[in-house]
């Protein structure tokens, strides 16, 4: 009976340290690289707070941080809002619910590369709806956010909700069938509506699935890469520029390791300083009920 | 740190398993059609002399994907024999101390290749890379169909340039197919500046970074001069990449490019010829003048006397005419060394050729800055997005050269 209590914690460790490494060995080396000289190849000679100087000096920088708050708010907020009133539609009982919902999920399916790359001839004003509403008589018609570099940013905020939204329904939906039916069915004793059921009762129910949502959907927003790669390369100019891509071109195009890798630590900082008040938030809350 | 040991010890058992003596590993991303072939060629020529050759080829991110595997090899201390590098980064990597002197097998460069090549290819006068092939930057692709129509004149300087482009707009085309990426950005406005400015105003501004010379009017007048360019350029040309611009104007629906030489390796696989289907110019005002954009293998340092024998005649071969001849016929550039026959090239290529030979001579050679010829790739980047902005916003030229300036100070 001896093996029971070592055996498990024999097999899991390696994977622990492995983890422990190349995970959190990783980013202490980023951190301290952050505070060097670095240049093509890693060097070790204290520079202090330069790298980040350097950093805030850049308006490149800058502009990828505008685009990550405001890809990042509107991309949560929208997949959210558009996975919840979906859930919400397929939890009537409708015929071929199982149907609809697998066509909701699909896009989940496909990679963020296909989903960029698809967008991008779906916006392309010469090629896609612009052409193809036009060539219907409504030549008026214009929808160029994909070339405007003011707008560019909202159509990776398109591409992205359509992949991510629903994946929020189907999180959703299992909270929804999760609310207990009693509850329900007292409420509509005591003569209240769906929707007020709906907005008094089970939404607030939703909460943990809230919390959730959030945190998935926000580190696919900080890490975002391959679908801004894909759909606009960063472009118009740098006009949808985003913190992993300033990151990879600054530590590998452009031999400035100790830029890109300031930029990376403030990233980590950035997803620290917005999941740990939330983690603790949940938790808190969870243990006062 | 302790992850060094570790690292290297990791690469050593993956990578020693499979080394023998004197085998020849060289690092290129090299692996489209025409390139992969011309890469063959130096394989034959290595293997001819008794070498084993190791393909260390890495494709994807121009050059970035490589580049990211030679410094893990680089800092695992198993660098290989040679690594396509070019540019000042040659020099960048000398600065590490991890490039070999090939001088051995230079005995000749010094009278072949012209001074201002030769130097990039040097550090502290010892050769410690072998170049392979000329680029041209500054060329002009321009539909010859539309252009007989226009006048059949080629416009040799920006007043012509745009009384041109006005007749291909009034003929409903674009009348600049471009594509709005940065690097192509860069392009165009480097061949605006040595247009404007010529190569002595080219070399101090974006060669020598002269805080003068970038404050200057003549800057301004670049910038205006790409902005009236930029009125030409269809709206759709954002993300585009080049080779959708050279079919346009392949197909009449652009007018003219302006794209280094490789743009010409697209009309060929087409089967459109010089001077019938397309006419290849100097960009406006830089007749005598030459962007330079050079491919080169550094060489590594090796401890093995085998493989250092391979590495000097790698550099031999490289440099060897049979190989000039042979990978640029593939390629579409020219060859870097002097006093080949240009028997076996098309026409542009022979433009190209004598006027390499000749600006080498008058001064006007003067190395790309948009393709990473003429200042370190951290500067190199900053001034490109400060072009890519200027692109891409209402930007006054007088914000670009001031934005300009602080850009060229990146170290």
């Amino acid at each position: 009976m001896q093996a029971d209590r070592w055996l498990p914690k024999l097999i899991l460790s390696p994977t622990l340290a492995a983890s422990l490494f190349f995970v959190y060995g990783f980013i202490l080396i980023t951190i301290a690289l952050s505070f060097t000289e670095s240049r093509l190849l890693p060097n070790w000679e204290w520079a202090g707070f330069e790298r980040y100087a350097e950093l805030f000096d850049n308006e490149r920088w800058w502009t990828s941080a505008q685009n990550l708050a405001i890809f990042g708010v509107l991309f949560i907020a929208v997949s959210m809002a558009l996975g919840l009133l979906l859930a919400i539609f397929l939890d009537q009982k409708i015929r071929g619910e199982g149907f609809l919902r697998a066509i909701y999920l699909y896009p989940m399916a496909l990679s963020f590369i296909v989903t960029g790359t698809a967008w991008k001839w779906i916006l392309n004003p010469g090629l896609g709806l612009e052409k193809l509403v036009q060539s219907w008589g409504f030549t008026s018609f214009t929808f160029d956010w994909l070339v405007d570099p003011d707008k560019a940013i909202y159509t990776v905020v398109i591409a992205g909700v359509w992949q991510s939204a629903g994946f929020a329904m189907a999180l959703f939906l299992a909270g929804l069938r999760g609310v207990d039916s009693e509850i329900i069915k007292a409420a509509q004793v005591d003569g209240a509506s769906m929707p007020t059921i709906y907005r008094r009762i089970i939404v607030p129910t939703l909460r943990p699935v809230f919390f959730s949502v959030t945190l998935i959907l926000a580190h696919i927003a900080i890490k975002s890469f391959d679908l801004v790669m894909a759909l606009t390369g960063g472009g118009p100019g740098t006009a949808t520029d985003v913190p992993a891509i300033f990151m990879y071109q600054f530590s590998f195009s452009r031999g400035q390791l100790g830029v890109g890798a300031a930029s990376a630590v403030m990233m980590l900082m950035t997803v620290i300083a917005i999941m740990v008040p939330l983690m603790y938030a949940e938790t808190k809350s969870a243990n006062a009920r | 740190m302790k992850l060094k040991p570790i690292v290297a010890a990791i690469a050593t058992t993956v990578l020693a398993s499979t080394s023998f003596a004197a085998e020849v590993e060289v690092l290129h991303w090299w692996t489209s059609g025409g390139e992969a072939k011309s890469v063959a060629e130096l394989k034959k020529m290595m293997e001819a002399k008794g070498h084993k050759w190791k393909d260390f080829a890495v494709a994807g991110g121009g050059g970035d994907a490589a580049m990211t595997a030679l410094k893990a090899r680089v800092v695992a201390g198993n660098a290989p024999v040679a690594a396509q590098i070019k540019g000042p980064s040659i020099q960048e990597w000398a600065q590490q101390g991890v490039l070999a002197d090939v001088s051995g097998a230079a005995g000749e460069w010094d009278k072949l290749l012209p001074k201002v090549v030769g130097d990039a290819m040097k550090y502290k006068g010892k050769y410690v890379a072998a170049p392979v092939n000329v680029h041209r930057v500054n060329w002009l692709w321009i539909n010859q169909d539309a252009l007989n129509k226009a006048g059949g004149k080629a416009p040799a300087n920006f007043d012509e340039f745009f009384a041109l482009a006005d007749k291909f707009k009034a003929a409903g085309m674009v009348a600049i197919a471009h594509g709005g990426q940065p690097w192509q950005d860069a392009t165009v406005f480097e061949s605006v500046v040595l247009g404007v400015g010529g190569a002595k105003f080219f070399n101090d501004s974006l060669v020598k970074l002269d805080p003068k010379a970038i404050d200057s009017p003549t800057m301004l007048k670049s910038f205006d001069t790409l902005a009236k360019i930029k009125t030409y350029i269809d709206k759709d040309s954002a993300g585009r990449d080049w080779n959708l611009a050279t079919a346009m104007v392949m197909n009449g629906k652009g007018g003219m490019q302006f794209m280094g030489d490789w743009a010409k390796g697209e009309f060929t696989s087409a089967n459109k010829v010089a001077g019938k289907d397309y006419a290849c110019v100097a960009t406006p005002g830089t007749a005598n003048a030459y962007t330079f954009n050079i491919d080169s293998f550094a060489m590594f340092k090796v401890k093995d006397a085998a493989v250092q024998k391979g590495q000097l005649d790698l550099a031999t071969a490289i440099m060897s005419p049979e190989f000039q001849e042979v990978f640029n016929l593939n390629k579409g550039s020219i060859p870097v060394r002097s006093g080949m026959s240009d028997a076996k090239f098309d026409a542009c290529a022979k433009k190209s050729i004598v006027d390499f030979n000749a600006t080498a001579k008058s001064g006007g050679l003067v190395p790309s800055f948009a393709h990473g010829m003429a200042v370190p790739s951290a500067t190199q980047g900053a001034i490109v997005d400060v072009i890519a902005k200027f692109m891409n916003s209402n930007m006054s030229s007088k914000d670009a050269v001031v934005a300009l300036a602080k850009a060229a100070k990146t170290k």
